[in-house]
């Protein structure tokens, strides 16, 4: 188990502070007999981008799942600008303005762009789709988030994966998420593509009315991206800097002293 | 605006970037009224259809070209390959099919005509009942794959299976005809002669249209592309997956029961043997030389109205040059294959010019 010296900020202090958009206290989720989360109390300061980064298996997964409202978990609460609240569902979460962008992205390959931005909140003048106010609204959105994209009536299988991440991303912000989580948005992406998702994140920040967490595994980008990085390990968060007080090195030298420490658990049983 | 023909493209992602709207661009300009036409989907399908219009009128013009033949070709083979189309595209592009299809065909009209002989029930209201008898079976079918998670290829062939034996064991093996007291209350639905022969054709065309409209401009066409497309992103996305799924089992058992009942008054005839898989099978390969994708997504349903009088201009112009039933099959297996490799080339070209 990482020692707690490594925790600069207590994270689970005594009340929100008056910035903080999203604070989950003391999560758990067991699976059976795993326990995913031990643990887990992280907040999101309004305008923030947190870094969450961490192993496979340690947890970052579920724990969106728990934010999103995907998951209910065992234990712990989770305020909301300060209020407690019950994530029921997803779409509840949605309501509430707390949105999650999948790796897969949820996009529809098969339907337009703008198809997919008004996805499950289409305008309609009954019984028909309003195309033509949706092409619109799409455009004037996309425009505004300065995405780039041929038109909006392509279908999404034609574009590149970070046009299509921008196009999720963009849906949510459209969708009014006011605390977006982002599932390893820049995985498989060449630089180009990676340039142009942390100019929209950038741009997010900018607006500052959007909260953004990002599940990564290159620290790199973690750190060019984010303000702030959690360390998840183990189900528990090890480590919380601002980006500016850490570097690659120290967040790879934690990974790899986890690593030597399960070598030498095998090693031993073995 | 933006046309219904447009919106095809666009909906069902038939067309590229640019391709039918791509509002003031300068390709636009360069795009030929060819360029636009081969880039809808049922551009292929159209010519093929043309060409086998055209070759048999040519060839057989003294009985091809004849009223006599356009009903038959029209109303007796194309409609009811239409109308169940239309019941699997939907379920194909949302990724199910329905192999059951056919014997709700079959059992349709045996519900409405024990309803009329044996319950008394009046035969406006049978005929209801035997429609209804195809959502009912749609639900179930919807019921076994959606709810309880079976592979609908596989939970279809065992309702199929069930609905044939009822309709075999109902009706002692036997057909019967309709009872006389309700033909007046079917003959909406297509009985021989002016001005009835008429009213099959006329049910798949208005049929063909409302669903059309439905798959391309309403709610319910782009969850069933999404459903079929990304399953998981659909629900994410919050909408109701399983809600689609059994609708769109309900619609098309309907238009098996429809096709069925119609069928059951076109002939006079309740018969347990008919249906079956045949029309399952016309209906699933009009949809697919249509342009319907099997593995779901994509697909529409003026594709597979095309594909139905591909299928129905084979089957009547073959049987107008006297080819007997034997080897018939052979040229109508070759004449599906020739269609669909026809249609798969002609897309591929269509995407290559795309790309250019």
């Amino acid at each position: 188990m990482t020692t707690q010296e490594q925790v600069p900020l207590a994270p689970g202090g005594p009340g929100p502070l008056p910035d903080e958009v999203l604070r989950a206290e003391h999560i758990s989720k067991h699976f059976g007999a795993v326990t995913a989360l031990r643990d887990v109390t992280l907040r999101l300061n309004r305008g923030e981008v947190l870094g969450l980064i961490g192993d496979n298996g340690a947890g970052k997964s579920t724990l969106l799942k728990i934010l999103c409202g995907f998951q209910q978990p065992d234990g712990g609460r989770i305020l909301l600008n300060g209020e407690e609240v019950t994530l029921k569902s997803v779409m509840h979460a949605r309501s509430l303005g707390i949105d999650v962008v999948y790796q897969d992205l949820a996009l529809v390959n098969e339907l337009s762009v703008y198809h997919n931005m008004f996805l499950n909140r289409e305008e309609v003048r009954w019984p028909l789709l309003s195309n033509r106010l949706m092409r619109r609204i799409a455009r004037d959105h996309l425009d505004e988030m300065g995405v780039n994209i041929p038109s909006v009536n392509v279908p999404v299988a034609s574009l590149s994966g970070g046009q299509r991440q921008a196009i999720a991303v963009a849906r949510a912000v459209f969708g009014n998420a006011k605390v977006l989580l982002l599932d390893e948005p820049l995985a498989a992406m060449g630089a180009k593509e990676v340039a142009m998702i942390i100019d929209l994140i950038e741009d997010l920040k900018r607006r500052g009315d959007v909260s953004i967490i990002i599940i990564a595994h290159n620290y790199g980008q973690v750190l060019e991206i984010c303000d702030r990085v959690n360390l998840l390990q183990h189900g528990e968060i090890t480590l919380d800097k601002l980006s500016q007080d850490t570097s690659v090195q120290e967040l790879n030298d934690i990974v790899i002293a986890e690593y030597r420490r399960a070598l030498d658990e095998r090693q031993r049983s073995a | 605006m933006s046309g219904t023909v447009e919106s095809v493209g666009e909906v069902v992602g038939g067309t590229g970037p640019g391709g039918g709207n791509g509002r003031g661009s300068a390709r636009q300009l360069f795009v030929s009224g060819l360029g636009v036409f081969a880039r809808q989907r049922e551009a292929t399908v159209l010519v093929v259809t043309v060409a086998l219009l055209l070759y048999f009128g040519l060839s057989n013009a003294s009985t091809f070209v004849t009223q006599v033949n356009a009903v038959d070709l029209l109303s007796e083979i194309m409609a009811p390959i239409a109308i169940i189309a239309i019941g699997e595209v939907l379920l194909l592009i949302c990724g199910e099919i329905d192999i059951s299809v056919g014997f709700i065909y079959t059992f349709a009209p045996i519900v409405m005509y024990v309803a009329i002989t044996d319950y008394h029930v009046p035969a406006a209201l049978a005929v209801i009942l035997g429609l209804l008898t195809g959502v009912v079976a749609g639900w179930v079918n919807g019921f076994i794959v959606v709810t309880l998670g079976v592979p609908s290829f596989i939970a279809t062939i065992g309702t199929g299976f069930i609905l044939y034996g009822l309709a075999l064991t109902i009706m002692h093996a036997t057909p019967e005809g309709v009872p006389p007291s309700a033909m007046s209350s079917g003959k909406w639905l297509g009985i021989p002669g002016n001005p009835w022969q008429w009213a099959p054709l006329a049910w798949a065309v208005v049929l063909v249209l409302i669903f059309h409209v439905v798959l391309t401009r309403t709610r319910w066409g782009l969850y069933t592309i999404s459903a079929g497309s990304n399953l998981l992103g659909a629900r994410e996305a919050g909408i109701n997956v399983g809600r689609i799924k059994y609708g769109n089992f309900m619609i098309c058992g309907f238009m098996g029961a429809l096709v069925g009942v119609q069928t059951a008054f076109y002939t006079n005839n309740v018969d347990p043997s008919a249906g079956g898989y045949t029309p399952m099978f016309y209906a699933v390969i009009a949809a697919v030389i249509g342009g319907t994708a099997m593995l779901g997504g994509s697909g529409t349903i003026l594709g597979a109205f095309l594909g139905a009088i591909v299928l129905a201009t084979l089957t009547d112009g073959f049987d107008i040059m006297g080819i007997s039933a034997n080897p018939l099959n052979i040229i109508f297996g070759g004449a599906i294959l020739v269609a669909m490799i026809a249609n798969v080339q002609l897309a591929r070209l269509r995407r290559a010019g795309r790309s250019l």
